[in-house]
């Protein structure tokens, strides 16, 4: 792939890519979340068309408009979410991808009658003998864990007789005896001529598993070496980045009594493993407590158990003394929390409703936005006027709904919702994530405004010079449990990039 | 707005290429469906009659739908309603009408809301399908309805037939003179139209419904409570449906009986769709779904069968959520 550029609306995912794969060789491809991965091998795999830049498969400029010429010219893919009839047997799930037979002559549309799942069952067997991935092909998908869903999509791709690979974080949803398997799978595989593109935020395994990687940050190709040339520590340098962009003063203030405490939580994730191990942590007012970590170590089980939105299976939470453990998402909020999701887009904002209907989603019960029953109209509209002049919201009015707007000033409108009350508890989750300069240095600013004025923040990011900048404290999350703990003053991003990476010095 | 008219304009199309296949003038089967049902004033009454039922069942549904719970259930929650009122005219026969009647809104209100209620509770406890279940319990209630007429409360002096003794005169809905219009009913459908435009834009119920309507995460992570608001609406929906019923009973038939409703319920599906869930433009909707109804039965003089009405119905729907589905689309000419 030779000068991929590919923009959404504003935003460069990818900016002038270079990525070549040779055969027989497990490429990973490194980097944070929005750095452009996925969006690079869609790219390849025909999902997306690139607005610029051109695709050569063995020398030769090729044409990818769609997943069925990726197939074609030998790319299979294994998405994060899989592409599996849940009703159906594995033997049926991959006999549906059978029909790339294109030549219409009377004899082969004959064919159409035949039942082809017994030579398909034969075939599924081979293939899963010859490279361990153990399945039964006449289970119903539905029956099979995630980590066999996997390997019927590994099986599905090989089928189809793909000579390159490529698996989207294929490691996020397996445990790690199946991980340790499906690396097996994958040296059986290179070693008889397949290519392997491994795309990952995790060091440890790009660091085992690939022979080349490629590190890409905000869409661009920072480095492209051989794995056994490099170590983690570089490369956590490479994929974190370390230059600052902004200064911001930090005033002086001393922190006041906790806000919250947490002691021992344990909480699943959505797949039904442990996700939170046990952690305990206690933000004071006037504090800001940075929490790093590469996304999906349970950072954001943390964030959802606190306020409200996931139940902890054992531990406890306090806000202002309270316990709130389990407690519905609304008696969070009454005590003083706000909340900046994660997920903005999808859980922060109702896209169909104005902008001042979504100013008032959290406090719309209170008797200053309501008297019993009916809501202030008025009231909502001049408040939330008032809102949007104060935090620069960029928006044709307070009726327009919400769609209109762009990711900054959705995120500014959160806050703004969000701060407005004077929260006593901050919780932020990556809240500058995927926004410009100028939309991020407000953003951190306000929250350094909140700390001023005695709120207590638990910032939690994937940006380690946001984190530095912000933070007074910063505790590094990996694999569910806290691993190190250190005064921002004295935080090292070397020493916090290897800790992120699961490394104790 | 558009998209409603446009439904509406590319239905009346399509059933005249039907029309035609049937050697029927189409221009003529519309001018004879507009003069039956608003040409003249009996026909323009008995247009109301049959809005009424459909206002009702449509204003609740509206809500409903607005918070994405998809009830198809109206029907037999409107023949519930009809059950509970007819049971409260047949055990109090001598009670003043000042009594008895509001008694009989209350408790087909009752019923029809819990026949609302159980799809809702079960939706939101274990994850059905708010659709199907409701969908099954249109065909308890009918057999409910059936068993009844049939078996206990089967009138000694109704020639076998499955009717129950007609309602004394206090169990009766007052009529506009000289039409069908049982106008307390009607007023109740106008009044609860106009209350749930307002219930919807500007009370808190109603930013909770429009907020799980557009998407249920948000309300989550807002602390609104889904079970709550997929109860409240569920009742509000079947007891508008069941209020309905009630109307039917009390004020056309006078007894209950098999066939009190020739698909109310399904029918104000589409027009609730077709005002776009909102209860002010349900109004109009049902009238001009009421006169269809009417119509249907002017265009049986030419030529047509009754279920040309259905179809002329299911075509607006057809139309409408098709183009629900092709507004996601942009037209793209390619060269």
């Amino acid at each position: 792939m030779k000068g991929i550029t590919k923009r959404f609306q504003n935003v460069v995912a990818n900016d002038k890519v270079d990525f070549s794969v040779k055969s027989g060789e497990v490429h990973a491809l490194l980097g944070e979340n929005g750095a452009g991965k996925t969006t690079l091998m869609n790219i390849l795999y025909g999902l997306y068309q690139a607005d610029e830049g051109d695709i050569f498969v063995r020398g030769e400029k090729v044409l990818i408009k769609s997943p069925r010429d990726a197939i074609k010219i030998g790319i299979g893919m294994v998405h994060q979410h899989f592409k599996l009839v849940g009703s159906n047997t594995v033997v049926e799930n991959i006999a549906l991808c059978l029909q790339t037979d294109e030549s219409k002559t009377p004899l082969k549309l004959l064919k159409v009658f035949r039942n082809p799942l017994p030579s398909v069952e034969q075939r599924i067997k081979e293939l899963s003998q010859r490279y361990g991935l153990k399945v039964d092909p006449k289970a119903k998908i539905w029956q099979l864990s995630v980590g066999e869903q996997q390997r019927v999509e590994i099986i599905k791709a090989l089928f189809k007789g793909v000579d390159v690979l490529i698996l989207d974080e294929p490691t996020s949803v397996l445990t790690p005896a199946e991980s340790e398997q499906l690396f097996k799978t994958l040296q059986t595989m290179t070693s008889e001529g397949h290519s392997v593109v491994f795309i990952t935020h995790k060091l440890e395994e790009a660091e085992k598993i690939s022979d080349m990687v490629t590190v890409l940050r905000n869409g661009k190709v920072v480095a492209s070496i051989e794995t056994s040339k490099t170590d983690k520590r570089t490369l956590a340098r490479l994929m974190v980045g370390r230059e600052i962009l902004f200064r911001l003063e930090k005033a002086q203030v001393a922190h006041g009594e906790p806000v919250l405490e947490v002691k021992g939580l344990k909480a699943l994730n959505d797949q039904g493993l442990l996700a939170l191990k046990g952690v305990s942590l206690t933000v004071h007012s006037s504090e800001i407590l940075g929490i790093v970590g590469v996304a999906g170590n349970g950072q954001k089980e943390l964030a959802e158990v606190i306020t409200g939105l996931r139940k902890a299976t054992e531990g406890e939470i306090r806000i202002l003394g309270e316990n709130v453990t389990n407690r519905s998402a609304n008696v969070v909020t009454q005590l003083g929390a706000a909340y900046i999701p994660e997920e903005r887009i999808r859980v922060g904002v109702v896209q169909g409703m104005s902008v001042s209907d979504n100013m008032v989603l959290k406090s719309y019960r209170s008797s200053s936005f309501a008297n019993g029953f009916w809501l202030k109209k008025n009231y909502i509209e001049e408040y939330s006027k008032g809102l949007v002049s104060e935090y620069n919201i960029v928006t044709p009015s307070p009726q327009a709904p919400v769609t209109l707007l762009s990711g900054g000033n959705i995120q500014r409108l959160i806050l703004a919702r969000e701060i407005s009350g004077n929260p006593k508890l901050i919780i932020a989750s990556h809240p500058t994530y995927g926004l410009d300069v100028g939309a991020t240095e407000q953003i951190r600013r306000l929250l350094l405004e909140q700390r001023k004025n005695g709120a207590a923040v638990l910032l939690i990011s994937e940006d380690l010079e946001e984190v530095l900048s912000l933070s007074d404290r910063i505790i590094v999350m990996f694999n569910g449990a806290f691993i190190g703990e250190m005064p921002a003053e004295k935080a090292n991003v070397d020493e916090i990039g290897l800790l992120m990476a699961g490394v104790k010095s | 707005m558009l998209s409603s008219v446009l439904s509406v304009g590319l239905a009346l199309v399509a059933a005249a290429l039907i029309f035609l296949s049937f050697n029927v003038d189409p221009v003529e089967a519309y001018r004879r469906i507009f003069i039956g049902s608003f040409g003249s004033w009996y026909g323009f009454s008995e247009t109301i009659v049959k809005a009424i039922p459909l206002m009702l069942c449509a204003v609740g549904l509206s809500v409903a739908f607005k918070a994405r719970l998809w009830n198809i259930g109206a029907e037999g929650q409107l023949l519930m309603g009809a059950i509970g009122a007819s049971w409260v005219a047949l055990t109090f026969p001598d009670a003043p009408a000042y009594v008895v009647l509001p008694s009989m809104f209350g408790l087909g209100f009752v019923f029809g809301a819990v026949w609302g209620l159980v799809p809702g509770a079960l939706a939101a406890k274990f994850g059905t399908q708010v659709a199907i279940v409701s969908l099954m319990m249109n065909y308890v209630a009918g057999r409910v309805l059936e068993y009844l007429v049939y078996g206990p409360w089967k009138g000694p002096g109704e020639w076998g037939f499955p009717y129950t003794t007609k309602f004394s005169a206090s169990a009766q809905l007052p009529r506009l003179a000289g039409t069908r219009i049982h106008y307390p009913t009607l007023l109740l459908g106008l009044l609860l139209a106009l209350a749930f435009f307002f219930v919807i834009k500007r009370s808190k119920f109603g930013f909770e419904v429009r907020v799980t309507g557009e998407n249920p995460d948000v309300a989550k992570y807002a602390g609104m409570s889904y079970f709550k608001i997929a109860l409240m609406t569920m009742l509000i929906s079947g007891g508008l449906a069941g209020l309905a019923g009630v109307g039917e009973v009390a004020g056309i038939q006078l007894r209950l009986r098999t066939g009190i409703s020739p698909g109310y319920g399904y029918t104000a599906i589409i027009v609730a769709w077709l005002s776009q869930l909102n209860p002010l433009l349900v109004v109009p909707g049902s009238l001009l779904f009421g006169g269809l109804l009417v119509g249907g039965d002017a265009i049986q003089m030419i030529g047509l069968p009754f279920a040309a009405v259905d179809m002329f119905n299911g075509l607006i729907l057809l139309f409408m959520v098709g183009g629900e589905v092709l507004t996601q689309y942009k037209i793209k000419v390619k060269f």
